[in-house]
């Protein structure tokens, strides 16, 4: 997994051929291939300084700090110490590469694990074990099982028959089942030879480094020949070799040429619209403080040619111009001012975002106890934005639903199965508590599987003929491939979960799929044994729609078995059946509106004679070199004719819990959920209505199928004009103008509506002519669905939206083909644990559940953007008003550029009196808890409409700062106008007056932070008073004797604080400004409150009436639809394994003589657990769908049981 | 279940602050605080401000300007002219006994001793009394670290340079007779600046250490001569050094020049009689339309006069009080919308 998400070296030569010659280093290095020597890695020792400054100097802040540093070293302009701008900057400076050191150094372990992985090379004639890094292109070496592939290999030869390997490619496409790879008979012959290896001088030309995984392109020269290769014969680096004892392969490409190195280009950095924000806000302070010191520079101007030129008595001059006086005056108000850009506020809200980020990561709501896998958020910079979501894109299979597939009910010769009824005839919901079918009389059954209608059983033990020929069917007709480790330990690997579900509920029945051979299967047909000749395989694909298999059975009897579409399956039966096809046909209509997944099954015995000549026309075709598939097809139709159905199957396609209130809950909260789906429209519809997406109630769903862009215009006008009779009929609607970019806004329109499209009217619906009609509707709509969609075009109805739309996207997925999807979107989730690693390692956040997504958004989301918005409120706040201050003093001392604070205090003010308290607030801080933001989840719009933190609320932060930097200044300053020590003394000196001032603005702070903080823990508490109290200690020290003596001109402050904080009128102005500051504060929000409340005051004020723990909100039961929606079957999207199985390539595999180290750990327990969208078995052997029973509290699951125990 | 635990190593841990359930204190701003705790910070805004404003008033002030601006003014004559040491004289006349203790300040407004680089110009090594500093002062005391000849300044910079220089004396006349009023110059500065801050370097006598530097150029004596009658209030510890060298935060300040000392008659005050003030004319303002007053005062335990303080806190007391009735009305009225 090291590889992923590290940055890789570029190749600085295009080459474009590559030429090897296998153990020839010589040769070989005479290009200059890479070594197999990674290096993600940025920095070394020595170069890690200069290069992290350098990197880090790009960044605006750090510049401006720099260039404010430079210009404190001139004398002339420097009105403050070097210190005040150097120990922040050294500290943003050290946290950072402090930061920075660390992830390299982790880069470096990782490298350095990677790198010195041991391999065996064939070196001079002999194996040697040799480090990783040390394999050099050319070389042969050897893997055993289990191992990583270490380089980009082409494989010579393998331990397994005909040159097989197995390869798991889970770091790659994340798929985990395992693919096949064999090598050339010319390179297999060497076997594990080490002299014939060794003598072994094939040469390869193939195509230069490039990061396609599913292409390879080449030529190997060996003993005169040539021989052509392709993927294939390719292992890649980052595969791990499967149930294979050994394999040699000839490293092609090493290192970072390698295609996993390629392919991990630099991810697209993301920044969130706060920060766009911050960064437009930055400019505007910039312009701001060119106003303020220009304003002050001119005012420097007036005084020196009114006051300052006569004052030159008393007051040094170094130059009598006033213009280059106020000139010089501007650049040394550059400097005192410059605390309005606040360097700490970058490192700040980056330490904000980790600690949101870390309590994603910890949160047990979160974490899913089924697979032990915590959520995690892979991105610390994107937290607030989840706060904003406005579109939800979401993946279908394996997000939506568990992608297992469960044998749920079947149709056998007009008889349905798999409903219970009650004595009344009533059919009976299903539950856990519903008593299931004993399967004790087959040892060899799957003691997951679950079946609760007891008449199938009692008809397969009655010896029904027609259910003991749908079974047979089940576990004849299929590619799946079995495995028995030990005896009558079964475990299969499927295609696709459809046909794992199909195989393993013929197991249970009784009609066990024990091992295939080439040509033959063996089932255990109720306890006996039966071999049944495989004569052929008519492959599924997705035009077909249907596979057929051609065995002869024990007895002789030549059978065709087909399994397929209903649709498909019909048009081939014989007429005899037509009375069947229509009990038929009303059982898969019953199926299809509970969402079920319906296979027709058929079968047809076959006339010997004809089968020979068929067969004989068949090897014919397959070994045409022109238009193979072609003839093939003709074929097989010629022989799937009259057929005499036996039943129809209904899968169901899982839905993961909690999807359906999470769909609801989420729409509550002004979220839309479009769902992108490679799936069939009939399937995607379905789960779109049994996720409670689109609803019965709904006003209409209206389904863009058109063919071109004409009637996809049409369909989409149509629709838009019956959601809203009065829209603009033609595309010439008026899109807001947003600084050249076209916002299209939302419409409101009456009722709610849903939109299907699919794929093929999507890529028209895509195009620049239409997309805007095309958003615009569907934005009208309350639930869109996109089926049969490409991975590129999710990305680019992301990217639609994104562009037209100010509003924030985050992309749910599990799969490979949701990668550019997550990419695309603002934010990126990836459901773990379902489906490989590929989407998760792409994603910004991952969990292992869709109904996790509530409590990201809803909970977490809310809480990080109200925490940063707060924050970032408070710190212009208190900035600001720091800053102010010293603007209004410039009018009473010359505009000379005084500080009107102690020099040290201004160094710390930001780094030690106020972070801690301000950091308290925004990750302590909450409005209302959990339990509540589900039940309101209204809560969350505020943030899709950026209420809390924007333009607007900037300006109100900069006006309240302007107040309180008056009252700060002037209140002081009136109060010691002229007054005295109650000794006499002085009092109304600066340094009495610089401390006066800062005490009163630390207090007014303070304050403030208080009545913004709505949640005060202990930890808020110790940080609000600990800080002061720091300030009081830190002030009181600098200012003592001590430290004075021992540097008398860094602390001049010496004895102020004792002079004047012993003075009652000090701390009555304390008082008074700290007061005046939050009385309008106070009295506005109160009158808010009162006036127009927003909904958080509202829910505030509902829990405040509350006072204990809220009752739980009461969940709506799923509600049984009873439409007669039709489904279609979504066969595996890929080509089965058909072809592997008759070609005769595939392995024959004694069942119980693997000597070999791999033991599946968790595949004694388990046997069929269905994990992948391609593979229905987990290589790692994970149990993924065993019920454990109180695994977890989940918060639906306790909501629920506090409804039950409320009245 | 024991195996389900055992396998769950990725299970966050349940702790209060790691599952964001840190006990805590929800307060909001419900109309049963707000109203009456700003009736309460009225009442108590308004208790304080009678409070300091009858202080305040308490306090007796005497302000007397002698800048010599107008031709009447009696130190007219010394501020046309350019000659040290100009004398002139106040009068004035106290009815009553003018409560003691007495302080005597001295005023000067429009005076910005709050100039960034005015405020910069010294060397605090220097009057620390590090003696390396005698021969080599900061920079930041340019232009008054060396003389025209290259010898260096000390005491440097010119906040020291532009010491005030005007001495008074006070005289009170009563029944003929005219007694010079006792005036106490001992501890007038602050008790850190004449123990800590400012120190003569530890060299006897005194004046060696000054060897090789000149004065300040606009002072009349050298530092280590600036009180003949009391050898311990020389150099840089000199009070009315340390009172000057605590630079003003506004341009308008005063300083204290001098006690009434409270023995004989002046115990409990000044008292009633005509008073003549001697004025040493020295130092010039009016180039910048500086003024130059002369102020006694007595103090309170608020310290000196200072009206504002007072009326604020009566004035936001009061705005308190009427900001509550508001809001009362505004709750009545409105109250809170009760949701959907």
């Amino acid at each position: 997994m090291s590889f992923f998400g590290l940055d890789c070296v570029r190749k600085k030569e295009r080459e474009l051929e590559r030429k090897i010659r296998a153990n020839d280093r010589e040769y070989n290095l005479s290009f200059k291939y890479a070594t197999n020597a990674i290096k993600t890695s940025k920095y070394n020792f020595f170069t890690f300084l200069p290069l992290n400054l350098f990197e880090q100097f790009q960044r605006i802040a750090n510049a401006y700090f720099l260039f404010l540093l430079v210009l404190q070293v001139i004398p002339q302009i420097s009105s403050l110490s070097w210190f005040t701008t150097v120990v922040p900057l050294i500290l943003v400076l050290t946290v950072t590469a402090a930061k920075d050191a660390t992830d390299d150094i982790n880069r470096h372990r990782s490298d350095n694990r990677v790198n010195n992985r041991k391999v065996q090379v064939l070196i001079d004639r002999k194996l040697r074990s040799e480090k990783w890094m040390n394999v050099q292109v050319g070389d042969i070496i050897k893997l055993e099982n289990n191992q990583f592939v270490t380089a980009d290999l082409l494989l010579l030869s393998s331990s397994e028959p005909l040159n097989l390997v197995y390869i798991e490619t889970a770091e790659l496409d994340g798929e985990t089942n395992l693919k096949v790879r064999q090598a050339l008979p010319v390179t297999g012959d060497l076997g594990d030879d080490i002299e014939k290896l060794a003598d072994f001088n094939g040469e390869v030309r193939c195509e230069p480094p490039n990061n396609r995984l599913d292409r390879f392109t080449g030529v190997l020269s060996f003993a005169g020949q040539k021989y052509s290769l392709d993927n294939e014969k390719i292992l890649l680096r980052g595969c791990t070799l499967r149930n294979t004892e050994w394999c040699f392969g000839l490293v092609l490409f090493g290192g970072p040429e390698t295609k996993l190195m390629q392919n991990c280009g630099k991810s697209t950095f993301k920044r969130t619209s706060i920060d766009r924000l911050m960064n437009i806000l930055v400019l505007f302070i910039f312009g701001f403080l060119a106003f303020m010191c220009s304003v002050l520079a001119i005012g420097n101007y007036i005084w020196e040619r009114n006051e300052g030129s006569q004052f030159t008595v008393f007051l040094p001059r170094l130059e009598d111009d006033p213009a280059f006086s106020s000139f010089l005056t501007f650049w040394s108000y550059v400097i005192i001012l410059n605390t309005v850009v606040p360097i700490s506020l970058y490192v700040s809200v980056e330490i904000i975002r980790l600690g949101n980020s870390f309590y994603i990561d910890w949160d047990r709501k979160m974490y899913y106890a089924r697979n032990d896998t915590p959520a995690e958020a892979r991105t610390t910079t994107l937290n607030e934005e989840l706060g904003q979501i406005k579109y939800v894109f979401s993946d279908k299979t394996g997000t939506l639903t568990q992608n297992i597939m469960i044998f749920n009910k079947c149709t056998i010769n007009g008889k349905c199965y798999g409903d219970v009824y009650d004595y009344t005839g009533q059919r009976l919901e299903m539950n856990e508590y519903t008593d299931t079918v004993d399967f004790s009389f087959n040892p060899l059954a799957d003691s997951r599987f679950v079946f609760h209608d007891h008449s199938l059983v009692e008809a397969v033990k009655l010896e029904n003929t027609e259910v003991h020929a749908f079974f047979r069917l089940l576990a004849l007709c299929h590619t799946v491939m079995a495995e028995e480790k030990k005896e009558g330990e079964l475990f299969y690997q499927a295609q696709s979960p459809d046909e794992g579900a199909l195989v393993t509920a013929a197991r249970n029945f009784g009609f066990v799929f024990r091992s295939r051979t080439p040509d033959s299967i063996s089932i255990v047909e109720m306890g006996k044994q039966c071999n049944y000749e495989l004569l052929a395989i008519l492959d599924f694909n997705n035009v077909r729609k249907r596979m057929s298999v051609i065995v002869r059975s024990p007895e002789g009897k030549l059978s065709l078995y087909c399994k397929g579409a209903d649709t498909i399956i019909y048009e081939r039966l014989h007429q005899s059946c037509s009375k069947l096809m229509d009990v038929t046909t009303e059982h898969l209509n019953e199926f299809a509106g509970d969402g079920l997944r319906t296979l027709a099954l058929a079968y047809k015995d076959l006339d010997e004679e004809y089968f020979n000549q068929w067969i004989q026309r068949h090897h014919e075709a397959n070994t045409a070199l022109e238009d193979r598939e072609g003839k093939l097809d003709q074929l097989y139709e010629e022989i799937e004719k009259d057929l005499l159905l036996l039943g129809a199957t209904a899968i169901e396609d899982k839905l993961q819990d909690g999807v359906p209130q999470t769909i609801e809950q989420l729409s509550k909260a002004d979220i839309k959920i479009w769902v992108l789906t490679g799936d069939k429209q009939e399937t995607a519809e379905n789960i779109g209505y049994s996720c409670n997406l689109l609803r019965e109630e709904m006003n209409d769903v209206f389904i863009i199928s058109g063919n071109s862009l004409e009637d996809v215009q049409q369909e989409l006008r149509n629709a838009r004009t019956s959601m809203k009779p009065d829209a603009a009929e033609n595309s010439e609607f008026l899109p807001e103008m947003d600084k050249g970019v076209k916002v299209v806004t939302d419409e409101v329109v009456n009722g709610e509506y849903g939109l299907v499209i699919n794929g093929h009217s999507l890529a028209y619906a895509l195009e620049h002519s239409l997309e805007l009609e095309f958003l615009r509707t569907a934005c009208m709509c309350k639930a869109v669905i996109c089926c049969r969609v490409t991975p590129l075009q999710k990305a680019q109805v992301v990217e639609l939206v994104k562009k037209y739309k100010k509003a924030v996207t985050l992309a749910i997925g599990d799969g490979a083909n949701d990668v550019s999807m997550i990419k695309a979107a603002h934010i990126g989730v990836g459901i773990s644990g379902q489906e490989g690693m590929q989407a998760v390692l792409s994603s910004d956040y991952s969990f292992a559940q869709f109904r996790f997504l509530q409590r990201l958004l809803l909970v977490h989301g809310r809480w990080s953007y109200l925490r940063m918005c707060k924050f970032l409120r408070y710190f212009f706040y208190k900035n600001f008003t720091f800053t102010f201050v010293h603007f209004w003093f410039a009018f009473f001392c010359g505009f000379s550029a005084q500080t009107v604070y102690d020099e040290w205090f201004i160094t710390l003010y930001n780094l030690m009196y106020t972070a801690l308290p301000v950091l308290g607030m925004s990750l302590f801080d909450q409005d209302v808890n959990d339990v509540w933001s589900f039940q309101h989840p209204q809560l969350y719009v505020p943030g899709q409409l950026n209420l809390y933190f924007s333009k607007k609320s900037f300006f109100k932060c900069a006006l309240h700062s302007c107040y309180s930097s008056l009252v700060l200044f002037f209140i002081p300053y009136a109060a010691m106008y002229d007054t005295v020590r109650d000794d006499g003394k002085d009092i109304a000196d600066y340094q009495s007056f610089a401390l006066l001032t800062q005490t009163c603005l630390l207090f007014a702070v303070s304050i403030q932070l208080g009545f913004e903080m709505s949640y005060w823990t202990a930890v808020n508490t110790f940080f609000v008073l600990g800080s002061l109290a720091m300030y009081f200690a830190v002030t009181f020290t600098m200012y003592s004797n001590g430290m004075f003596t021992i540097l008398p001109s860094a602390f001049p402050f010496i004895g102020t604080a004792r002079n004047s904080l012993n003075q009652p009128n000090v701390w009555l102005t304390i008082f008074l400004t700290s007061i005046l500051c939050v009385l309008p504060v106070i009295t506005n929000r109160f009158l808010m409150i009162q006036l127009c409340p927003t909904i958080n005051d509202k829910v505030m004020f509902k829990v405040r009436q509350a006072k204990a723990t809220p009752a739980p909100p009461t969940r709506r039961a799923r509600i049984r639809r009873t439409s007669s929606r039709r489904s279609g079957y979504a066969f595996s999207h890929a080509q089965g394994y058909g072809d592997l199985v008759t070609s005769g390539r595939f392995l024959r595999r004694p069942a119980l003589t693997r000597s070999s180290g791999f033991t599946h750990a968790g595949r004694t327990t388990t046997s069929f657990s269905p994990m992948g969208r391609s593979a229905g078995y987990s290589p790692t052997g994970r149990p993924q769908n065993n019920k454990v029973p109180d695994v977890e509290v989940t918060s639906l699951q306790m909501y629920r049981t506090i409804t039950d125990s409320a009245p | 279940m024991v195996k389900q635990e055992s396998e769950s190593t990725n299970r966050p841990d349940n702790t209060a602050f790691t599952q964001q359930r840190l006990p805590a204190w929800q307060p909001i701003l419900s109309a049963g605080i707000v109203i009456p705790g700003f009736v309460l910070i009225g009442l108590a805004f308004i208790g304080i401000g009678v409070a300091l404003l009858v202080t305040s008033r308490s306090i007796q002030v005497l302000e007397l300007d002698y800048t010599g601006d107008s031709n009447g003014s009696p130190c007219s004559s010394c501020s046309q002219s350019v000659i040290a040491n100009c004398k002139c004289s106040l009068n004035f006349t106290l009815t009553t006994l003018f409560q003691g203790p007495v302080f005597f300040y001295y005023g000067l407004s429009n005076y910005f001793q709050n100039y960034r680089r005015y405020g910069a110009s010294k060397d605090d090594n220097q009057l620390y009394g590090d003696l390396s500093y005698f021969t080599s002062p900061s920079s930041s005391c340019s232009p008054y670290d060396y003389d025209s000849s290259k010898k260096p300044i000390v005491p440097c910079g010119s906040i020291a340079n532009s010491m005030f220089n005007d001495t008074f004396t006070l005289t009170w006349t009563v029944n003929g007779t005219t007694n010079n009023v006792p005036l106490d110059g001992k501890g007038i500065a602050w008790w850190t600046d004449y123990n800590i801050k400012y120190r003569n370097p530890s060299v006897t006598p005194l004046k060696n250490a000054f060897n090789g530097t000149v004065k300040p150029i606009n002072w009349a004596k050298p530092a280590y001569e600036l009180d003949a009658s009391d050898p311990s209030n020389n150099g840089f510890v000199n009070q009315d050094f340390l009172v000057w060298m605590r630079r003003a935060a506004l341009p308008n300040f005063r300083k204290l020049y001098r006690r009434i000392d409270a023995s004989g008659d002046y115990q409990k005050g000044l008292p009633a009689g005509n008073y003549t003030i001697d004025i040493t004319y020295n130092y010039p303002v009016r180039a910048f339309n500086g003024a130059k007053k002369i102020v006694f005062s007595n103090v309170s335990w608020m310290g000196g006069s200072n009206e504002f303080l007072g009326i604020a806190y009566l004035v936001i007391g009061s705005l308190c009080v009427v900001m509550s009735v508001v809001m009362l009305i505004v709750y009545a009225k409105f109250k809170f919308p009760d949701e959907e």
